[in-house]
């Protein structure tokens, strides 16, 4: 069996967008989307259980092969790289797109996503590869077992609690509270740099450069504003006294 | 505008937050706005979509949107997308609506801007306002080309009837795919009602998972009864068995706004506030001085709640005995 894990290579610490280009920065240091370890750990598992081979794929820029290393210094088999200067600024349909393409050639028995990126929150792009991949879809598995050809999940909804399955292949959007992911250990580390590691451009995936990017867009960013502003919100640090802080402040506002 | 409104219903219940997209459409003024209603009684649900504002009401009963899976709904959509020629297409966010809508534009190849909180007409051009980034930009947001897709955060507009009369209400049968019928639901849990109230506390101290542990929600536990207030729960520890589904607060779980809200070892992820936002006073306690909590928080505290906590709740017992 074959999965493959779609993972996100998200700026770190506090993000800002470029006024100039009205995008995230990411110009700074990045991680692997914390909310995708959950999905590689799952997958991890699942080959743990059945000698499955793990492919972590990834559109994004060069530096995105940080995060792919982290995937790969976990345990996973082998990474995909899709970076191209002209897929920068995709959007969803774009990114749905690319990905797709660079799946197929994967042809994996499941495809793992995250349970959303910590820059975007769309928390909607498994639904979009899946349509494009003609796959069955489940999105926020809190559990997931795959057995005799199918992916039988539960998860929550404002409802309650579904069980549902999927026969495979199949794409399954993970929650964060699935599992807890496992830190790389040094031999993960060191044994890393050696797993194939490739790089695709959109020519090798065949798409052209105007259905990608800004260009292949159909959302645009128009201007930015500042929120409403908050009033007058306070952050102190816990200097040992933080509990009296708490009393004080709220015996200002009268809630004690 | 031809727009086109995604109605989920639950039971035989329309859902407030996309009653309350609807009514939002209609009082944009921009022509008639249609809606969409799938699954068994759907069509006993036109009526109520139109005094929210829907001039037609397409409906779908087949067996293939009988469960609440989004696929089979991409079918729906397509197809009235196509026969109504609609070039707009708005959703409330939901666990089914945001796979219906991401679905759907890979479907079309067409635009979705996600997470907006409210949208306008500037020189007839639609703009969705999009909260970006824990809030701290608000992004105008466009789209290139038709059809466009719009997903709205929870809770955006509400639900108030627009005095509409019996709309026209067309079915729509289409062919699905393979792919969007292969899911189905085996089971099913609904949401347990029992266990306390939480909807009602004038004072909520929810925990996360930065408890760490679920013994450590006695900590959460302490400070609620000292605080004489409920105890409220992320999503992340409920699915992981440290606290009941009845506690959780979120997009979800439950929508609160006591006048005093306490976050413990809480992130702050979008889908948790939008069920707590409106609380009157909000106080946060975590460890991470970027985490996304306190950029709503009226008092936000970075340190260990395995410190500050036990103290607090000393302090205030004393302060009350
Ligand atoms: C469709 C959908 C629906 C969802 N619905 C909901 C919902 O209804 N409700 C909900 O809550 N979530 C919901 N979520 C999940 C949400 O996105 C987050 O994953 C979740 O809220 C995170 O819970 P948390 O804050 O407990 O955990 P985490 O995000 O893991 O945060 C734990 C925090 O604790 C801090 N911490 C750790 N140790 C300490 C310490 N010793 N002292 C102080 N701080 C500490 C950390 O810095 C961290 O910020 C939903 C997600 C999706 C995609
Ligand atoms: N650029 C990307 N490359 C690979 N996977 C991605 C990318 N962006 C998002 N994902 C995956 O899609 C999930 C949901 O992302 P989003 O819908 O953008 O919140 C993430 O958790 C990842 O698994």
């Amino acid at each position: 069996m074959r999965i493959a894990v779609c993972v996100k290579h998200v700026p770190e610490g506090p993000s800002r967008i470029d006024p100039s280009t009205k995008r995230l920065d990411r110009s700074g240091e990045g991680s692997l989307n914390h909310f995708d370890a959950n999905a590689v750990e799952e997958a991890l598992r699942i080959k743990g259980e059945s000698g499955t081979e793990v492919v972590v794929v990834s559109l994004g820029p060069q530096k995105a092969l940080d995060s792919l290393r982290k995937a790969l210094a976990m345990g996973a088999d082998r990474a995909v790289l899709v970076f191209d200067d002209a897929a920068e600024g995709s959007d969803l349909v774009v990114t749905s797109r690319v990905l797709a393409t660079a799946l197929e050639r994967e042809e994996p028995d499941l495809v793992l996503f995250g349970q959303q990126a910590s820059d975007a929150d769309g928390a909607v792009l498994w639904a979009a590869v899946a349509e494009r991949l003609g796959r069955p879809v489940i999105s926020q598995a809190m559990e997931l077992s795959v057995e005799g050809g199918s992916a039988r999940v539960k998860r929550q909804t404002e409802f309650g609690y579904d069980t549902l399955e999927a026969p495979l292949p199949a794409v399954v959007a993970v929650s964060d509270a699935i599992n807890e992911p496992r830190y790389p250990s040094l031999k993960g580390i060191m044994g890393a740099k050696k797993k194939p590691q490739e790089i695709l451009s959109l020519a090798d995936l065949g798409i052209a450069e105007g259905d990608a990017g800004e260009a292949g867009s159909r959302t645009t960013v128009l201007a930015l504003g500042d929120p409403p502003a908050r009033g007058d919100a306070r952050k102190i640090e816990d200097d040992g006294n933080a509990a009296q802080a708490i009393v004080d402040f709220l015996a200002e506002k009268r809630l004690v | 505008m031809e727009a086109l409104v995604f109605l989920e219903q639950h039971g035989g219940e329309l859902q407030k937050g996309s009653l309350g997209v609807l009514a939002k459409a209609a009082s944009l003024g921009d022509g008639d706005v249609a809606a969409v209603i799938a699954g068994e009684g759907a069509r006993a649900l036109a009526a109520e979509a139109g005094k929210f504002g829907a001039a037609k009401v397409w409906t779908c009963e087949s067996a293939e949107v009988a469960q609440p899976l989004p696929q089979p709904r991409v079918d729906v959509l397509a197809q009235v997308v196509e026969e109504g020629g609609y070039d707009t297409v708005l959703f409330a966010n939901s666990v089914l609506a945001a796979d219906v809508a991401a679905g759907l534009a890979a479907r079309l190849d067409a635009g979705l801007n996600w997470d907006l909180a409210d949208i306008e007409l500037q020189d007839g051009e639609l703009v969705g306002k999009r909260p970006a980034l824990q809030d701290s930009v608000y992004a105008d947001v466009g789209w290139s080309g038709t059809p466009r897709l719009a997903l709205f955060r929870a809770g955006s507009f509400d639900a108030t009837p627009a005095g509409g009369g019996e709309p026209e209400v067309a079915e729509v049968s289409p062919a699905y795919r393979e792919h969007s019928t292969a899911v189905k639901l085996v089971g099913q849990d609904a949401a347990e009602s029992s266990g306390p109230s939480i909807e009602d506390a004038d004072i909520i101290v929810a925990g996360g998972r930065g408890l760490g542990s679920p013994d450590n929600f006695t900590l959460a536990e302490e400070l609620a009864k000292a605080l004489g207030g409920a105890v409220g729960a992320t999503r992340a520890v409920v699915d992981a068995g440290w606290y009941p589904y009845s506690a959780q607060i979120g997009q979800t779980g439950k929508t609160v706004s006591p006048k005093l809200y306490v976050a413990l070892g809480i992130s702050g992820a979008i889908q948790h506030k939008v069920g707590m936002q409106s609380s009157g006073t909000i106080v946060a306690i975590n460890k991470d001085a970027n985490a996304p909590i306190f950029e709503f928080s009226d008092l936000g505290v970075v340190g260990d709640v395995h410190a500050i906590v036990p103290k607090l709740t000393e302090l205030i017992r004393a302060r009350r005995a």
